[in-house]
Formats: C-alpha cells, structure tokens, sequence
C-alpha cells in the first residue's frame, strides 16, 4: 500500500488488497488505521466467501469485469444522487437506462442476462422503466405463444415502453376488488377498457406517469353478460408518434414519494377504449370470437406472474439493501470513536459496545439467512417454473405461500435491520450523505408493494390450516398423502420440552430449527383451533376467520421464521468444505435463531417448551456470539464486495476516511455553491428593520 | 371547506359514546387552554402571510426560503398579536411551521434560553433583548463531526490569551469541526460554541462561548470562520443544519457565558459553585420532547385511523360491499395499541413538564435533591417514548398501505420529522444506560440498607436476599387483568425483577474482571432493558393513576380501556419476561391475549372520536388521508394534478432519451 498504489485501475487491486482506493479520491490513498487493523487478520479467506455469495469464482469475476465497465462510464455516476429535484432524478434514471441498454447493444448482454443483473446492482437500480420487464416477465408467464411472439420483440427493442398496472387508487392486494372492466363488445371482437369511477383509477404503477406507451392493464372480464374476474389486457395509452397520450386516456405523475424519485408512478384512466381480443393475455383463459370464455387454467395462475416478480425481488432488490445498510454502518462503528471503556484508554470504537453489537450483528446475521433462504426459494422456484408453465399446477400452492411468506418477512425485517442500521450511526445516519436514508425510504416500499405484507401472511395461514387439516387427516387414516415440502415437519414427531442443559446446547441447528417448528406448529395448531372454537360458538366461517386473524399472523410469522432458520442451517452445512467460512456464518446462523427466540420468549416458555432457565441460557449463548462475530465484523461486510460507488455513502467507504469525505462531500452541496437568496429576500430586511428602531 | 363529509366518517362519529370536546378539554388542561388554543390557531389560519405552497413540490432550496420567510413573518406576527405566553408561543410555532422546522429555530429554543441560564446580568443585558427580536440570529454548536453525546470528547479548544484578554477560538482537526447545528448553514449571524477552556496552560473543560460568524450587513463569514450547511438529510430540508471550522478566530473575553464559572482578565480560572444546575435545561428540553413523541404519535394515529375507516377492502363474508378495513382486526390490532400509547404518552408528557415546574421551584430555593433522579427519569423516558413513537408512526403509515408511501399522506413527513429525536439531545442507547446508572445506584443503595424514593421506590421491597424459593411469595402473584391498578403492580414486578437481574449480572462480571467499565460493558444489554421497564413501568402507572382523575364517566370509561389495551398489549409483546419472572402464568398470558381481541372490538366504535379529541386542525396534519371531512379520493387526485411533474404533458425527457432509445435500438 502507499501512494504508488492509488489508482485502482485492474482487477488485482480488487482483490481486497489494501491498495483499493475509495471512490477515485486522490487524498484517500491511505486505509484509515482503525479499518486497517480489523482487516490486518481474518478468520477466514474474504474472497473465497465473496465467491461462495456469487455462486462461484468466474461469477464474481465477471461482476467485478461489468462493475468496472460501469463505474467508468461517467454516464452512470452516481455522485449527484443526493443532490437532484425529482425532475432531475427521473431524468438521470431515464438517461442511465437509456445508456445502459446501449451499452448492453453494444456488449451483447442480452436481457435477463447475469451481465445485465450485475450492471443493475452497479447502477444501485436507480434505472427507469423498470416496469417494462415486469410487463415482459407477465407476458412470458400469462401470454399464449403467438402473443409472446408478437410482442416480446417489440418490448426487447423498446419499440414499445410498457408497464403494468394493477393496483387502483381505492384497491390494492385484494385483486377481486379491482373496479377496471373490460368488455367485449362480440360485433367488433373487440375490449372496451373503462375505469367506471374515480377509485378504479390505476394509481402508482410505475413508469406509467410519464413513460409507458402501453400498459398491461388487469381488469375485470365481462363477457356475453357475465363477470369472470381478473385478466390481463395490452393497452396502448401513448402515441408512439409524439408521445402523446391517445384519445380516451388521462395519465399523469402521482406526485412526490418517500423515494423512487427515479420513477414515474403514475395514475391512468380509460374512458372507453377500445383494444383488439388479441390484446388479453391468453394462456390461461381465451374469449372466442363469439364471446365464449374458455378456461384453461386455475384461478390461480393469473397469480404466476406476481409469484416471478417476488421471487426475483428478494435477492435483486430487497435484501442487498439490508447488506449495503449492514455495510455502511458496521464500517462506520469501527471508525467512530465514543467515550472510554477504561479509564486509561483512548475512546473506544463504538463496535466494541455491547449495545451496538446487538443493534448491528442481528441484523447482518438477518442479511446472510435470506441471502441464502432466498437462494433456495430461487431453486425451488426454477424447479417448478417450467412445470407451470406446461399448465402443471401441482406445486403452485406451495410456491405461492412461500414466496408470499417470505416476501412478507425478508421486507419486514429488511426495513427494520436497515433502519436500525441507520439510528445505529447516530446524527449522521440522518444526512443522506451516509446514504442510509435512501436505503431506508427505499427498502420500506417493499413491504406495501407487490402484496401488503399483513395480506400476504394471512395467505400463508391458510396454506398452513389447510395442510394442517390435511396433516390431521392423514394421521388417523392409513395412506399417508404427503404434505408440501415446506410443511412437512406438521407430521414429524415432536418433543414436548427443549433438551438443552447448557448454553453451548443452543448452538445446534438441530436443536434450534426443532425449538422453531415445534412454536410455529404450537401456533398453527393454536389457530386452528380457535378457528373451529368461534365456528363452534356459532360465528359464520368469515366472521370466525376475522375474529382470529392476529393468531393467524402470528403462526405464518413463526412458521416463515422456522422456514429461513432452516434453510440457513442447511445451506451451511454444504459448506463443509470450507470449515472457516462455515465456522464464521455457522455464528451468523446461530445468532439469528437465537435472537428469534428471545425476541419471541413469550411463544418459547407458553407451554413450557423451554423452562426461565433455558431461556437464560439463549441469552448467554446470543451475549457470547455477540463477542466471537465482533472480529469477523468487518470480513462478513467487507464478503459482500459492493463497490464504493454503489454504496455511495461518505460513512461506509471501504477505506474507513469517513470524516474527511463527508466535510468534502458537505461542501459540494448546492446550498453551499449557488447562494442564499433568502438571505437577501428576508433575513436582510428582517435584520435591518429592527436596526431601524433600534 | 368541503361541503359533505364522507358518509363513513359521519357514520362512525355519530357512534360515539362520549363528547370528543369535553376530552379535547383534558388533554388541553382545561376548556380555557383549548379555546385560547384555538384562538390563537384561527389567527394564522385566516391570516394571508402565512399561506405558502405545498412543500412538497418544492426543491429545499425553495422550501428553506418559505421557512425563512415565514420566521421573519412569524416575529412580527408574535409582536403584533400580542402573545408572550411560553406555551402560547409554542402553539402558535407549531401551527405555523406543520410539521415542518424553522431555520430560526434554535435561536429562541437554545441560544436564548442558554444566555438566560449561564449568562450573567450583563451579558444578558447586551445580547438578550437582540436576540429576542432576531437583532441577531444566534444558534447552538456543541455536536461535532466525529463527537457526539459524549461530551467530554469534544476537540474545539477556547484557548485565553491574558495579553489581549481575548479567547482563541480553533478547530484543530477535521473531526472537531462542529456539525449539525441547525441554522448554522445559512442562517445565522452567532452561535453559542461548545469548547474545552485553556488557560494558563490547563484545561477546564467545556465551556460556552459567544461566537459572531457572519458580517453584519453583509452576511459574509467572518476571515478565520469556514461556515456552510451539511447538505441534504432524510428530513429536516427547510433547516440549514450546518459545519462550522474556526481557525484562531479571536472573541473578547466577555464572550464566555460566566455566570457560574469565570476566567478572570488575568486569565485565573474560578469554578463553578455546582454542575447539576446544567441539568436544569436537559431535564426541560427531554420533557419536551416526550411530549413532542406524544403529539407525532397523535397526528399518526389520526391520520391513519380515519383514513382506515374511509377505505374499503376485501371482503369479510363473500357477497356482501368491501368492509372498511379498520373492521379487519389485524387492523385494529396495528393501530389502536398505537392509539393507547399516543394517549399513554400524553399524559406522561403532562406529568413530566408539571414536575419540570415544580422542580425549578425548589431549584429556585436552592433545594436540588430531586434533581438526579427527575434527570434519570427524563433521560430515560425521552428514549422510551422516541423509541416507541418511531416505529409507531412506522406502522401508522404502513397501516395506509402504498397511500401511506407518497407524501399526499403527510406522514412520510411526520416520520422523519420525529426520527432525529431518537439520535439528538443525546442518542437513545446513551440515555438508557444514564437511566440503568441511576437504578444500579438505587439498588446499590436498598441493599446497604437506605431506603429510596420516587419511582424506584419499588427497589425497597425487593427481597434482600433471594436464595429461598419461598422469598417468591412475598411478591402478590394474582394480577387482575382487568385492573389498570393489578396490571400496574405486574410492571412494578417486571421492573424490579430486570433491575435485579441487570444489577447482579454486573456484579458477576465485575467479579470477573478488573475494570468496572469492563464489567459495564459486558452487561449492557441487561441494563438497557432493565431501563426499558422500568420507564414501561412508568408508563403504565401514570396512565392508570389519570384514569382517577377524569370525573365524566364515559370518557373515564373510555380512557380506561385504552389504559387496559395498553398495559395489556405491552404484557402481550414483552410476555417472555412476565412469564419468565412468574409474575403471570401461561393461561393468564392466554387471556391476555383474548382480552386484548374484546378490547379491539370494545374500542372500535369510538376510534374516530378518540382521534378528533386530539382536535388536530386539517392543516396542521397534512394529510390528504387524514381530512377531517374524509373525502380522500377525490383530494388526492387532485393533489396529484397540481404536482410539478404534471404541468407538460410530454415531459422533455421524452424528445431526450426515449425517443432515441426507440429508434437507434
């Protein structure tokens, strides 16, 4: 390391050499002493875990190769970011799309391309038309294959920008409820789309305000007389001459957000439009010329596309904002000096604090069990992918409520880790210049977009109820009908009390993934039961469901908890290979099982499944984790290899010059370089009229 | 005004078991306190200076400038109505600014307050009444780059020099830059500086200083002083919070705040007569600002609770119209455990400012023994309450569903509005463990013998020694759960359990150990949560105690079901501890949480009334969700269209990058 060193030009000083220089800064030739030392001996081998998390060497390397690609391109620069209006960020969003798929032209990354995911992640997604691949990713799931032929082209070559607009400004998640109607008019073959009252407007689909030239528009079918639900139609909205919107079409911008500045959310209504009978998606149900309406899937399947688009969230959207919070913050904590704790000493790092290992530690652990959870939801979603697609529904049930579940939990947990992580850099986690903000009001959106998260874990208790039932069921009869993978452990046996004798026994995956299931079975059980009780007492079955939905909540909570706890556990031991690096995360996994349990102890010592003693004993065991994690801190942030430039945070550079760089980047404000205009308008003349009297 | 308020809305008022007026009453103080309120409210309401464009469409650039404006207007206006009452003036700020900050700010509530306290007669004399009347503009700089809460690691030095009797005021490293103070940026022409006292060779430790930064006149900064804003934040965007660098910048010697302790001309250091007093204007500020958790908890509630009765979802039975969703009871369960706590907060908010008041009495006669433990206390309730209040307002706007995301809710804006608090006036881990010092010091002191007062006095029945299993049944293990009183007594339990945990865990470790800060360190989870009940404890008892104190009986018997839900709610999601310290069984934890589901339904006809009791003006929440009239839809689409981003129809990004972007692809 040293000033020979500084420009980190080739993929060598990538290697989490020393010599990585933050964010081009000629004065940040030197790795700030107090990060040096934490990074002085790892436990374990960095790289090998960055590798690990890519899925592979020649993964990282090649994200490493179109990061560089990016971060050269002063087209992409993220350095403005907090500077801009919204008009200015929907521009830049617009303007890096626009290049970047010129770019992808010219490299040949095709779409859905790793090339293209890494370059997103590099772009930190500020992106525009986002919406434009959802609408691609319905069409490849709802559209019939003369559809995908026709228009997928077209979407691929941007010769149309297209969205997809659900959600209404009176109705959300429950699609039922949506007011949009399409009917077809037989005489011309003809939809007529129209939104018939003020809450049927579509509301806040994104690049609808001020982008899309056609949305996918989920409307109400009404055919030959009668309703039959939910479907898909392709409607133009905009000119693809002068872009104007086309006869029958209000749209506009719905006006200023927590975040997602970038994008256009937009409002849209038809009066009256008329589109093709070409124009409904098909694959899962027709109108024939004559009005006939055929169905040739379940009522589910109108649902595969939302199931794409959560499974493709978690690991390309939700949780690497929770990582790049864990990031910034953990970074931040070992440079940050605060008080003493001995007398003698200099100040101490805030990491060295117990109260801040709590805050931190839980929260990266939680970062590292979806990372791998989500993986594995990613196998079992490819798995099953093509099956329904061939219009095998077989394992739809189950695919729906775990990417539901854990849409709801991975976002729920993300938003609170990224938060903590934020309030856990004090005062200057509110300057967006640590850049934790923008995470926050970013990450938080995740838990009301693509299915409210309350929603969608009610949907994941009654998959639980029903395989309960059917659980119940199969146990008194002979035939065994198996239960869906993720539910099998309803029928496994199960112990009444928790074994543990020791604190160290809390360290097994065994013990803690059983002491999981069985509360999670506890409350499925329990909420089935209390179901049949209101049933009993006379309640109507939708009123006694109502009446005990916070038990139902609390079941699917519990029982996505024990999905992901599991999950952890069996991604690492097929890491046995590398014993460091499972030692390191096996820390992380234990961390986040134990921190479940103890912020769950009521659920835990209920029904005396764990005694006041055990409990104790978690508590020790977590206090010491806290201590074995505290020096591999920086080595599990340092895994997750974001660049400095998608960080984009003066608190979280890998070089650890946090002060210098936000006094410099502070400076550079507009506030700071264009004037006070107040000054002279107001305070002026208020400072002087007193002067006058006085 | 709308014409017709939502039928819905209409609906759920006429319900109501009890008169939201007579309980805006007591939440004001009295029916003189709310017509005066109001009055005051009207004044600007009606007034045409006040009124400004939406914030929310504006740059911050635009809406410093309105905030500017409208604290120039402000002092006029204040003058002019003739109102001087503290509280008054706070009403009137609070309305004026919705929601929003003031880069003035700082200058009445920390510059002149602090001249009040540590200035002597005649520094008061020669910069108070300027500073009243914004002759200057004055702020406050303590924080600094890299040191925050704790004090003793601040790096600016105020060095004396005898030969001109003047401070040397220097800023020797990047990280002793002060940062964060608000108005510093741009806005005002003083500050009161925070710095380690040099003289004759030695250091005394912080001091304040009177710093003048900007030319009077021209507003440039002074040669020596580097001063500008720390740029964009989560919230906070009409407020220039700025840096301040001071290189060897001269102040005459006068400009030390001496009315304790003093540098003589030839540079002899005298000492202050006690240090508590300085925790005179701590106490005040923290009690401020739990009531300040109560109000943005209030205005959450508000907003989300009567947009939950407008908005229609889903269905309960098949067939029938989309129920409202605040029938869902997932969703009572999100929001009426918030509106108990915004209620529970209020009144602690009340107790603490009247002790504030009857504390300063005593200080006044020299009496300062109930100083410490009011400072523990506030410490610990400001973190309590901002802690709670800020994933309270969280879940408030994630109760309003994606409406809840964008900005026509207002409560994006209320959320990071509030968030700094758990971060300023000392960050909440801090003010937690300040607390668990007290309590540790409590126990330590029961268990020499003495006997404690004030709210720890529950350490005193704490069984000396507790080696017999038997010592258990001293303590009455058979709560009520229909008893505000028995539910008080459970958290009184809790509290003394966890301050006995904590406080024999640290024992074990300082056993271990040598260093007791070691021995600090490694317990500080278990204090912190010890700290935690014991302010939940609190919490609870004040709350329970107000219920006495209500004479009409539907609203006591509506308040007292708030005070059930939530102690109860708190019993609900803490249940490992009640359960774990025996206090409640596994069945009485059952019924807890059964009884909380009746309390849900019990509530639900008056929840819009409870939420127009805190008679929160339509301006004062901005938020289209959280109109009083109800009519939402129709204003938020409308709120939509006056948005910049609307005023061309083809935006000129168009003609820039998407019509290349189709053609050259």
């Amino acid at each position: 390391m040293g000033p020979g060193n500084k420009t980190a030009g080739g993929p060598r000083a990538r290697m989490g050499s020393p010599a990585r220089v933050s964010m081009g800064d000629a004065w940040s030739w030197r790795v700030h002493p107090d990060m040096e030392s934490e990074r002085r001996r790892p436990s374990f081998d960095v790289e090998r875990l960055t590798n690990i998390l890519d899925g592979g060497a020649e993964n990282t390397a090649l994200r490493r190769r179109v990061e560089s690609i990016i971060h050269s391109d002063p087209e992409f620069s993220l350095k403005e970011n907090y500077f801009m209006s919204q008009n200015e960020h929907y521009e830049a969003g617009v303007k890096k799309k626009f290049h970047l798929q010129m770019l992808a032209r010219r490299l040949g990354w095709s779409e859905g391309s790793r090339e293209l995911r890494y370059a997103f992640r590099a772009v930190t997604g500020d992106l525009a038309l986002g919406l434009h691949h959802i609408f691609s990713k319905s069409l490849q799931s709802l559209g019939s294959e003369e559809q995908i032929a026709k228009w997928a082209p077209l979407c691929d070559q941007f010769r149309i920008i297209a969205t997809y607009a659900q959600t209404e400004l009176g109705h959300g998640t429950y699609l039922q409820g949506l007011e949009t109607e399409a009917t077809y008019d037989a005489d011309t073959q003809e939809f007529v789309m129209h939104s018939p009252t003020l809450t049927a407007t579509k509301w806040w689909p994104g690049d609808l305000g001020r982008s899309a030239t056609h949305a996918l528009v989920l409307a109400q079918l009404i055919c030959s007389g009668a309703r039959r639900g939910m479907h898909a139609f392709i409607v133009p909205i905009r000119s693809l001459q002068d872009h104007s919107l086309l006869p029958g079409v209000t749209a506009g911008d719905i006006g200023p957000k927590m975040d997602f500045e970038y994008i256009d959310n937009g409002f849209l209504q038809l009066d009256h439009v008329r589109i093709p009978r070409e124009n409904m998606l098909s694959r899962f149900a027709q109108v024939l010329p004559d009005g006939t309406y055929v169905k040739l899937g379940t009522a589910q399947s109108n649902y595969l596309s939302m199931v794409v688009v959560r499974v493709g969230l978690l690991l390309d959207e939700i949780n690497p904002l929770l990582e790049k919070a864990c990031v910034i913050a953990i970074r931040y904590s070992v440079i940050r000096r605060q008080s003493r704790l001995r007398p003698s000493d200099p100040e101490a790092k805030v990491l060295d604090y117990q109260t801040q290992q709590h805050k931190l530690f839980p929260q990266l652990a939680a970062a590292y069990a979806f990372h791998f959870t989500g993986t594995s939801l990613r196998d079992f979603f490819q798995e099953s992918y093509g099956a329904i697609l061939d219009r095998d529904f077989s394992l739809l049930p189950e695919l729906h409520a775990l990417s539901s579940g854990l849409k709801a939990l991975i976002s729920e947990f993300c938003t609170q880790g990224a938060e903590l992580c934020r309030r856990a850099c004090g005062g200057h986690g509110y300057s967006k210049l640590s850049g934790l903000p923008s995470l926050v009001s970013r990450v938080t959106a995740s838990c009301t977009y693509e299915g409210e998260n309350t929603v969608l874990y009610l949907q994941v208790a009654r998959f639980l109820l029903k395989s309960y039932l059917q659980a119940q069921a199969s146990a008194g009869s002979a035939s065994k009908t198996s239960l869906p993978r993720s539910v099998a452990y309803l029928t496994a046996p199960d112990l009444a009390r928790c074994p543990a004798q020791r604190a160290a026994d809390f360290l097994r995956p065994g013990l803690y993934t059983r002491a999981w299931a069985h509360v999670a079975v506890r409350l499925i059980r329990d909420s089935a039961h209390q179901l049949q009780t209101q049933m009993q007492s006379g309640a109507e079955e939708h009123e006694a469901w109502n009446q005990t939905t916070v038990i139902h909540l609390q079941a699917a909570k519990a029982h996505c908890y024990y999905v992901t706890v599991k999950s952890f556990a069996e991604a690492l031991q097929r890491l046995d290979k590398e014993p460091a690096i499972q030692q390191a995360l096996q820390r992380l996994c234990d961390l986040f099982a134990l921190h479940g349990i103890l912020s769950a102890a009521g659920d835990f010592l209920h029904d005396g499944f764990l005694s006041g003693a055990q409990v104790d004993m978690v508590r020790t065991a977590y206090l010491d984790l806290l201590f074995l994690i505290r020096k591999d801190a920086i080595s599990l942030t340092d895994a997750f290899d974001f660049t400095d430039q998608c960080l984009n945070s003066a608190l979280g550079c890998y070089d650890g010059n946090v002060y210098e760089r936000l006094f410099y980047w502070a400076q550079k404000s507009p506030t700071n370089t264009q004037g006070n205009p107040a000054y002279q308008k107001y305070l002026r003349p208020l400072l002087q009229s007193w002067r006058s009297k006085l | 005004m709308a014409v017709t308020m939502n039928q819905d809305l209409r609906r759920e008022r006429a319900s109501a078991s009890f008169n939201p007026e007579l309980l805006t009453h007591i939440l004001d103080g009295s029916p003189e306190n709310t017509r005066r309120r109001r009055e005051i409210e009207n004044l600007i309401l009606n007034d045409p200076d006040f009124k400004h464009e939406d914030l929310n469409f504006l740059t911050r650039s635009q809406r410093y400038e309105v905030a500017v404006r409208k604290s120039a207007t402000l002092v006029k206006k204040i003058r002019e109505f003739g109102i001087s009452d503290p509280d008054e003036i706070m009403w009137f700020k609070k309305l004026h600014m919705v929601n929003f900050v003031e880069p003035v700010g700082l200058n009445f509530s920390m510059f002149v307050p602090t001249l009040l306290n540590q200035g002597t007669a005649a520094q008061k004399e020669k910069w108070l009444l300027s500073a009243k009347g914004l002759q200057i503009i004055g702020t406050y700089a303590q924080t600094e780059l890299g040191h925050g809460t704790h004090l003793r690691g601040l790096e600016t030095t105020a060095t004396y020099d005898p030969e001109t009797q003047e401070f040397i005021l220097n800023s020797p490293t990047v990280t002793s830059i002060k940062w964060w103070p608000g108005g510093l940026g741009k806005t005002s022409n003083h500050a009161i500086v925070l710095a380690q006292l040099y003289t004759q060779g030695k250091c005394y430790g912080l001091h304040a200083f009177i710093v003048p930064l900007r030319e009077i006149g021209t507003h440039k900064p002074l040669p020596g002083i580097t001063v500008g804003d720390i740029g964009p934040k989560f919230g906070y965007d009409e407020m220039d919070n700025g840096y301040l660098k001071m290189d060897h910048f001269r102040i005459p010697r006068e400009n030390m705040l001496m009315k304790y302790a003093q540098v003589k001309p030839d540079g002899t250091y005298v000492k202050p007569v006690s240090n508590k007093l300085t925790y005179g204007t701590m106490v005040f500020i923290r009690s401020f600002l739990v009531g300040e958790a109560a109000r943005s908890l209030a205005k959450a509630c508000t907003i989300a609770i009567r947009y939950s009765a407008v908005r229609h979802q889903s269905e309960i039975k098949p067939g029938e119209p989309e129920p409202q969703i605040l029938d869902f009871q997932t969703q009572q369960y999100k929001l009426f455990p918030l509106l108990a706590t915004a209620y529970a907060f209020h009144f602690v908010g009340a107790y603490m400012k009247e002790t504030y008041h009857r504390i300063n009495e005593d200080i006044g006669h020299g009496d300062l023994s109930e100083l410490p433990e009011l400072h523990a206390l506030t410490a610990g309730l400001k973190a309590f309450t901002s802690w709670t209040t800020n994933a309270a307002i969280e879940a408030c706007r994630m109760a309003c569903g994606g409406h809840g995301y964008s900005h026509c809710s207002g409560l994006p804006n209320i959320y990071v509005t509030f968030t700094p608090t758990c971060t300023f006036e000392g960050e909440n881990t801090v003010m937690m463990l300040q607390t668990a010092r007290f309590l540790m010091k409590s126990y330590d002191q029961v268990h020499a013998g003495k006997l404690v007062c004030g709210m720890v006095s529950y350490l005193n029945d704490l069984p000396s020694q507790r080696i017999q299993p038997q010592q258990v049944a001293v303590w009455p293990t058979v709560v009520d759960i229909d008893s505000p009183h028995s539910l008080t007594e459970a958290y009184r339990l809790r509290a003394a359990r966890l301050v006995e945990i904590a406080a024999k865990n640290l024992q074990t470790e300082v056993s271990h150990r040598k260093s007791k800060e070691v021995a600090w360190n490694l317990t500080s989870v278990d204090l912190v949560r010890a700290s935690e009940a014991h302010c939940h404890y609190v919490t609870v008892k004040l709350f329970s105690e107000q219920l006495l104190k209500i004479q009409d009986k539907p609203i006591q018997a509506v308040l007292r079901n708030l005070c059930l839900l939530y102690a109860l709610y708190g019993i609900s999601q803490k249940a490992g501890d009640f359960l774990q310290e025996n206090i409640l069984t596994d069945t009485q934890v059952t019924q807890v949480h059964q009884r909380i589901k009746e309390l849900l339904t019990v509530i639900r006809p008056d929840a819009v009334t409870l939420v127009d009791a805190f008679d929160f003006q339509d301006v004062s929440l901005g938020s289209v969700l959280g109109r009083y009239d109800g009519n939402v839809y129709e204003n938020l689409f409308e709120w939509a269209k006056t948005s910049p981003l609307n005023k061309a129809e083809v935006h000129e990004s168009f003609y820039k990058h998407l019509k290349p972007l189709q053609s050259k692809l």
